[in-house]
């Protein structure tokens, strides 16, 4: 993208009757690397590429995208045409200082600097760690990079081009005895940076002996249990739980909701801090500004157990007065942007794992993930394992357990939080149709008492 | 059309001049969603994205790129002839199919039907379940696609057709204090939809239904799936077992069963892409082998696994022209549109057969657990108390967990209601006996 591009998008905004217009245009490369079993059964390289205008008349929004980036004028005035046909109540947008910038994104090991060949060698290493577990039936493991460039350009005057990279890689092994089948996995990522995905060795291992350990394991019978959730379970929890919740186009048109997320409401005890930003630096949900142009921020939502932030977009922040928070993202330029987590964690307490984990005469300990849901009243997450906790010790593995709870009470149940804060990075969001959407999540140990759990 | 067709050409010439097969798949389309929010409409959007991607066997192995930024033919194949060292090793040759039988998928009414009557329908799906509570928060997308598939290979194989896809939804939530409920239908079809009354109608019976909250339920328990709770609780972790590849890699719980009978000898299940005007549908899979209907559960007996190209030669057998694909990525097996077989039981059967159970229509959380072990394991978002023969209420803070092997071999009772969900599956509720649901009080 070069300074032509640049005369072309600022002349496609010019002189039309609207509130306000954007337009975005994405370029990207990826690498993907895919093996079931031993068998290496996918490698591909991608680009792809394209472009959007969103843009707001008489109370209306209007979307347009499209590849080719010919004719922009014309699809300017598309989306401004759709925006006139919903028309509507005037909408107010957040004020932005407008920008121009470029931000460049170094990283320690650049995975576009390494060839495939070495991509390859890596990954060859951890399938045979996996298969050098007796009693593994299949295995799959699946790598991928990604670098983006990305332009935003408004009616404002802000022109912000932005390079993001994206790393993930998943190990997962699956252990068959007749026709019982169990798996164990593993989901890292980076924001582009390949050291991360390297020394995997032991991990691989661990996960493939898991497999294999489930088949013998019993289930865990359905109800109440106290768990304790290592971190990277715990920070699906908060994701889920309560992330969701903070997202305030969930809120901002609902008065019900408004008055259920009131700022200043207590939603659990003093030791309780929950925080997202994408100005924490170096995670997957990390950026410098959002796809509205509003620069990222670092915000708690609840502080000693009490409400204090949500999520914005331009939109919501305008309608329901409070400062915008630059959370406003799109996965790509086949969609507008909306309200979206970023980083999000709880932040260490006081105790160590081992204390909180030795209260418990009787109880789960649950780590790993398969993922979660929220409905805006009930959450579920899916721990990828379980361990029964018997007078303060984590004993006998169970298997995959579905936890659940409510929203509004379950944060109240959360009793202890530990010191040991570590971020995950493994995960994507999905939201309005637009998955997976980097995102990073984390929390120390935490403790639940009550939490719902689905077994036999 | 013309200037994409000649790109066509141009990169699978190219690509045949350095490689022994190449194959070329070109998607391209557009689609128009009209978005409603807090009762009202919001936003109106346009996406049209097309793009290629390029298949090469070059010494036995295959590569493979794509790009949705057309760069020139060269661009395409350096980066496919780039992964051929790499690729896996070629099990299969390209299908030389030119002819299909044909299988209507698109109505030209789609791309005529106004923009207005889409607004219409959105606005009327909210009147219309806003007259049975006026309270509800409601949201709508109406929406419609054309997408052309055209696919070529050095083989002489050629296919390509047009699909038009239309699908409304509407959701509602009511709220009191902090309790929720969640209301929502949706129908797609490759016509137009323009009468809103089944999918209001469908929505005021579960706000009927669902308005009080009931007794909690906990133990082991009759459940009963309506189409929806089949197709949000059981449709995955089963069909899961029938991916050709999983069973090729031994992850499938149904390895060396083909031909036992491993559920109820009144379960049967095809896939059936021939359906007429149904989105799922297709004369030929996305390698251009024809697509036909074929019995994956005849009564009970596990009949037929899902093929490729590719994974039917590393399992020695013929591709079963389910090969599904997106742009980015090599084709993998996949069911294309699932039947299962009709009972003579009505819902209000066997709801008045149950003393103590549940109805099961909406879940949270499925399909995020050991699914190719065929678990399923989830919140019920939305379901129903049964208690002496009676609907008495909605479920809260409820979860369910099992195993479709077992479930499934031993049920109470197939539906006389089978229903369509979405454009992929259609089938009648299902009647089970000791599903493991508890409860948070």
């Amino acid at each position: 993208m070069n300074d032509n591009l640049r005369d072309l998008i600022t002349d496609a905004l010019k002189g039309h009757d609207a509130q306000y217009i954007e337009l975005r245009v994405d370029e990207n490369e990826s690498t993907h690397i895919r093996y079931r079993g031993r068998e290496l059964e996918e490698v591909n390289r991608t680009t792809s590429g394209g472009g959007c205008v969103r843009a707001l008349a008489g109370g209306g929004w209007g979307f347009v995208s499209f590849n080719s980036l010919e004719n922009l004028k014309e699809k300017v005035k598309a989306a401004l045409r759709n925006a006139r046909l919903v028309g509507g109540e005037p909408v107010t947008l957040a004020p932005v200082a407008p920008v121009v910038i470029k931000v460049h994104r170094e990283v320690k090991k650049d995975p576009s600097k390494i060839s495939l060949q070495d991509k390859k060698a890596l990954l060859d290493q951890y399938v045979e760690e996996i298969w050098s577990v007796p009693g593994i039936s299949s295995s799959s493991v699946g790598y991928g990079d990604a670098y983006r460039k990305r332009v935003f350009a408004s009616s404002e005057g802000s022109y912000i081009e932005q390079e993001k990279l994206d790393v993930i890689l998943r190990l997962n092994a699956i252990a068959r005895e007749g026709s019982e089948v169990q798996q164990a996995g593993v989901s890292l990522g980076s924001a582009g940076d390949f050291s991360e995905m390297e020394g995997l060795h032991q991990q691989a291992k661990q996960v493939a002996q898991r497999a294999v350990e489930l088949l013998k394991a019993p289930q865990v019978k359905g109800g109440e249990y106290t768990v304790v959730l290592e971190p990277v379970l715990a920070g699906v929890f908060i994701h889920e739980a309560f992330g969701h919740l903070s997202e305030a186009d969930h809120v901002y048109e609902d008065e019900r909701m408004k008055e259920i997320m009131v700022l200043g409401k207590r939603f659990g005890g003093k030791h309780l801090n929950v925080v997202d930003g994408a100005a924490v630096p170096g995670l997957r949900g990390s950026y410098a500004y959002d796809d509205e142009g509003v620069p990222s921020t670092r915000s708690y939502l609840i502080k000693e157990g009490v409400l204090v932030g949500r999520l914005h977009s331009r939109e919501t922040a305008a309608k329901m007065g409070e400062p915008p928070t630059g959370n406003a993202r799109a996965i790509g330029p086949q969609f507008p942007p909306i309200v979206r987590m970023t980083n999000t964690y709880i932040e260490g307490g006081d105790a160590t794992a081992e204390e909180i984990i030795a209260d418990v005469k009787d109880g789960l300990y649950v780590g790993n993930w398969y993922g979660g849901m929220t409905s805006m009243e009930q959450f579920t997450f899916s721990a990828g394992e379980a361990s029964v906790i018997r007078n303060g010790r984590i004993e006998e593995l169970r298997r995959p357990v579905l936890l659940t709870g409510n929203l509004f009470t379950t944060l109240e149940s959360l009793d202890a939080v530990a010191n040991d804060l570590s971020m995950n990075q493994g995960g994507g969001c999905g939201k309005g149709g637009q998955s997976p959407l980097p995102v990073s999540n984390g929390s120390p140990h935490i403790r639940i008492q009550r939490c719902l759990i689905g077994g036999s | 059309m013309a200037a994409a067709d000649l790109r066509l050409d141009e990169v699978l010439d190219k690509a045949t001049k350095v490689a022994q097969q190449a194959e070329v798949f070109h998607l391209s389309g557009w689609n128009e969603p009209v978005m409603f929010e807090a009762n009202r409409l919001k936003i109106l959007e346009r996406r049209d994205s097309s793009g290629i991607a390029l298949r090469l066997i070059k010494d036995g192995r295959i590569g493979f790129s794509s790009t949705t930024h057309w760069n020139g033919a060269d661009t395409l194949v350096e980066n496919a002839l780039e992964t051929v060292p790499f690729g896996p090793e070629a099990m299969m040759e390209f299908s030389d199919r030119r002819e299909f039988t044909p299988v209507p998928v698109y109505d030209p009414a789609v791309e005529a039907h106004p923009l207005e009557g889409m607004m219409r329908l959105g606005q009327a799906l909210i009147d219309g379940v806003r007259s049975g509570e006026s309270e509800l928060l409601c949201d709508a997308s109406i929406s419609r696609d054309v997408s052309t598939i055209t696919l070529l290979n050095s083989r002489g194989g050629y296919a390509r057709y047009t699909k038009s896809v239309f699908s409304a939804y509407i959701g509602g939530t009511l709220i009191k204090g902090t309790d929720m409920l969640f209301l929502g239908e949706g129908k797609t079809s490759c016509q137009p939809i323009t009468d809103p009354s089944s999918l209001v109608d469908a929505v005021l019976t579960q706000l009927e239904y669902g308005r009080d909250i009931a007794s909690p339920a906990s133990g082991e328990m009759a459940v009963v799936f309506t189409p929806r709770g089949v197709s949000g609780a059981l449709l995955a972790p089963l069909m899961a077992g029938f991916n050709g590849k999983s069973v090729l890699q031994g992850s499938s719980p149904l390895v060396e069963k083909l031909g036992e009978r491993l559920l109820d000898k009144r379960f049967s299940l095809w896939d059936d892409p021939s359906l007429a005007m149904i989105p799922g549908s297709r004369m030929c899979d996305d390698e251009g082998v024809p697509a036909e209907r074929m019995p994956l559960i005849d009564k009970g007996v596990i009949s037929n696994f899902l093929y490729d190209l590719q994974t039917a030669g590393q399992a020695g057998t013929k591709s079963t022209g389910n090969s599904h694909r997106g742009l980015n990525s090599l084709p993998s097996p996949g069911v294309s549109v699932s039947l299962v077989s009709e009972g003579d039981t009505s819902f209000e059967e066997m709801i008045s057969d149950i003393k103590d159970g549940i109805v099961v229509e909406r879940l949270l959380g499925a399909g995020q657990s050991n699914i190719l072990g065929g678990d399923f394991n989830a919140n019920v978002l939305l379901g129903y108390r049964i208690e002496k023969g009676r609907i008495t209420g909605r479920l809260k803070n409820t979860v369910i967990n099992g195993n479709v092997y077992t479930v499934l071999k031993n049920f109470q009772a197939l539906g006389n209601d089978a229903t369509w969900m979405g454009g992929s599956l259609k089938t009648p509720s299902i009647y089970c006996t000791n599903v493991s649901v508890a409860t948070r009080d």
